[in-house]
């Protein structure tokens, strides 16, 4: 008993930080997830030419609270015939794959969960992909047409466009040679230029698979609502209904995440190598500033006292910011005999701000999109996968290999790199259109009827 | 210590999972069985640092392999599938595998230490909180001493894949 006491002791005396930090994570992601509903409701309503929440808090801030509580208390529906175990894990599933994968992301040079694994980026991947499994058993144990229609969709749909998602992280990977996180940034910050500028044909491929994969419109065939109710989370309510969204949404900041990490340079802030840049890192609190000094301004519109107080808390807040993210920036300035003590400080805090601000650039992209480009029909989602997408991967794997080689030969770096990898993209693109003009020529000819809509509905 | 526990952890799972999964009646649950085999697995994988094996496992099998299955099974209608026998009655040719496996199993014991390690990779040695770097390692033996076997494996893959696509195209 003593030793198996002492042994997990050992272990927590290793590993206290990363557990802390996951528990951490587990913690906050329900309150960041519903603060990103939030914001997607804003700015659909913004994009609408409407107000969108503005009855609960101060323009709607304590919304996701009080939806968090309303689906908390909701009553929990299992169908009569449904298979219950399976219905159970159903969504536990989905979330649990979805904030595993979450541990291997790096959001600064210091902070990630699972330190420094060497297959990070695989890792990150392969288990945010198991999540598919739990939308399948979902809609398989719902017992119910229009759940098994979405579960089908989302399965075929998940296996269509992994291929093309891989490829791409393949093409980006050649690059660095390494599947290590902090590496591949460190590579990026090495070349001077970020991996989108190198492989845009392999970001442009990620991004529209990462669509698919997290079944975000236009690509949201699993759960559309004009056709199948809401798919495979029909017969899904209350609690469980919740966790398959906050499924869904942490699906969204991983392969945010991962865009960011492997196309748009993680961490590191832009221009992070050029001397007379170096002012920009006076723009992130800066921005706080102007959000916290705004806030005040609009503390005297509120109705209320108790939203006036709320409106001055998230001023404050946004200072307290501002002020964190200031002090490694300024101190230095002041005291020059500081800076290198502040200097883990500055990487750390100011990387997790860019890290931040780029993933929610990509996730803003998803919902500028998800208003704007209405739903696929599933034989055009299908096409676009098979007979676009991955030939242009596969294509763009093969040029950009030998872009490197071409490179390599003629000692090129950095920004150098362009000159053989722009030819290489662009020669991608042409090939891909290339073989979906012949193939359309093809099916004009066999003048066939509509394309197999099994899946259809 | 750690490392036994948590070898009779995975295994244990693997085991019993494994077991279920070949007397489950639904379908649906066997192949939750079998993922769960399979995950397990990847923990043993893990658990003996070979961490590549272990996220290619569940890249593959799991999140590849599994999905079409259960894919697949969605489209078979249970109901009709649970009034069938469910076990073929084909004992003597399950006893004749049975045997030959246990066979197999018994001379790795028996030759266990006498194997040729050539060509197999090795492992640089780093720090002790560290996992050796076997990414590398697995693509370096593949490339180099194992070319050949895996370039014919490849080619029985892409010869598998055209017959696939043949066999599914429509005869005009």
């Amino acid at each position: 008993m003593n030793a198996a006491l002492q042994a997990t002791l050992e272990f927590l005396k290793l590993y206290w930080a990363p557990l802390l930090c996951g528990v951490a994570v587990v913690a906050i992601l329900p309150l960041i997830v519903g603060y990103i509903v939030l914001v997607e409701r804003k700015i659909m309503a913004d994009m609408q030419a409407r107000l969108g929440p503005m009855r609960v808090g101060p323009h709607g801030l304590l919304q996701p609270i009080a939806d968090a509580v309303k689906l908390l208390i909701k009553e929990d529906i299992i169908p009569e015939n449904a298979d219950k175990l399976v219905f159970w894990l159903a969504p536990v599933l989905s979330v649990g794959a979805g904030l595993l994968s979450l541990a291997g992301l790096a959001i600064g040079p210091a902070f990630q969960i699972a330190q420094d694994i060497n297959i990070g980026i695989l890792f990150v991947v392969g288990i945010s992909a198991l999540g598919i499994f739990g939308i399948v058993l979902g809609g398989w144990a719902s017992n119910s047409h229009y759940s098994l229609m979405g579960a089908l969709r989302s399965s075929a749909q998940l296996v269509s466009y992994e291929t093309a998602a891989g490829m791409a992280l393949v093409s980006a990977l050649l690059f660095t040679g390494t599947l290590n996180i902090k590496s591949i940034v460190e590579a990026q910050s090495k070349e001077g230029i970020w991996f989108v500028l190198l492989a845009p044909v392999a970001f442009f491929t990620y991004l529209v698979a990462s669509i698919a994969e997290t079944n975000r419109a236009p690509f949201d065939l699993p759960e559309a609502e004009s056709e199948l109710v809401a798919g495979y989370m029909t017969e899904f309510s209350g609690f469980r209904w919740s966790l398959y969204f906050l499924a869904e949404y942490t699906n969204m900041i991983v392969v945010a995440s991962v865009a960011t990490t492997l196309f748009l340079g993680g961490w590191l802030r832009p221009f992070a190598g050029v001397p007379w840049l170096n002012f920009l890192d006076y723009v992130p609190p800066l921005l706080l500033i102007a959000i916290g000094a705004y806030s005040v301004l609009r503390v005297t519109k509120q109705p209320t006292q108790v939203q006036q107080l709320f409106m001055l808390a998230v001023a404050g807040l946004c200072f307290v910011v501002a002020l964190v993210l200031a002090a490694p920036v300024v101190l230095p300035v002041i005291r020059p005999a500081l800076r290198e003590a502040v200097a883990p400080f500055y990487a750390g805090i100011h990387g997790g701000f860019w890290f931040i601000f780029k993933v929610s650039l990509y996730i803003y992209f998803f919902m500028w999109l998800r208003f704007t480009i209405p739903r696929y029909r599933f034989d055009q989602l299908m096409r676009l996968g098979w007979h676009f997408l991955i030939p242009l991967s596969i294509i763009n794997v093969l040029l950009v290999g030998v872009a490197l080689i071409v490179g390599a030969y003629f000692h090129l770096h950095g920004w150098g790199l362009l000159l053989v990898t722009t030819p290489a993209a662009i020669l991608a693109l042409v090939a891909a259109f290339l073989i979906l003009a012949i193939e359309k020529q093809h099916d004009a000819r066999q003048e066939q009827t509509a394309a197999s809509d099994f899946y259809a509905g | 210590m750690l490392d036994k526990v948590l070898f009779y952890f995975f295994a244990g799972i693997a085991v019993a999972s494994a077991a279920f999964m070949v007397t489950r009646r639904n379908v649906v649950h066997s192949a939750i069985f079998l993922i769960t085999a399979l995950l397990a697995t990847a923990g043993i994988f893990l658990q003996l640092r070979a961490e590549f094996l272990f996220i290619v496992q569940i890249i593959l099998y799991v999140g590849g392999i599994m999905v079409l299955f259960v894919f697949v099974i969605m489209l078979v209608n249970l109901d009709v599938a649970l009034q069938q026998i469910q076990f073929a009655r084909q004992k003597w040719v399950a006893l004749i595998v049975a045997l030959a496996l246990a066979g197999q199993v018994g001379v790795m014991f028996w030759t266990s230490g006498k194997m040729p390690g050539q060509g197999l990779p090795v492992l640089t040695a780093v720090a002790a909180n560290r996992l050796p770097l076997n990414s590398e390692a697995v693509a370096k033996s593949l490339f180099s001493s194992y070319l050949l076997p895996f370039e014919i494996a490849s080619v029985l893959l892409l010869v598998a894949m055209i017959g696939a696509v043949v066999m599914a195209k429509k005869r005009t």
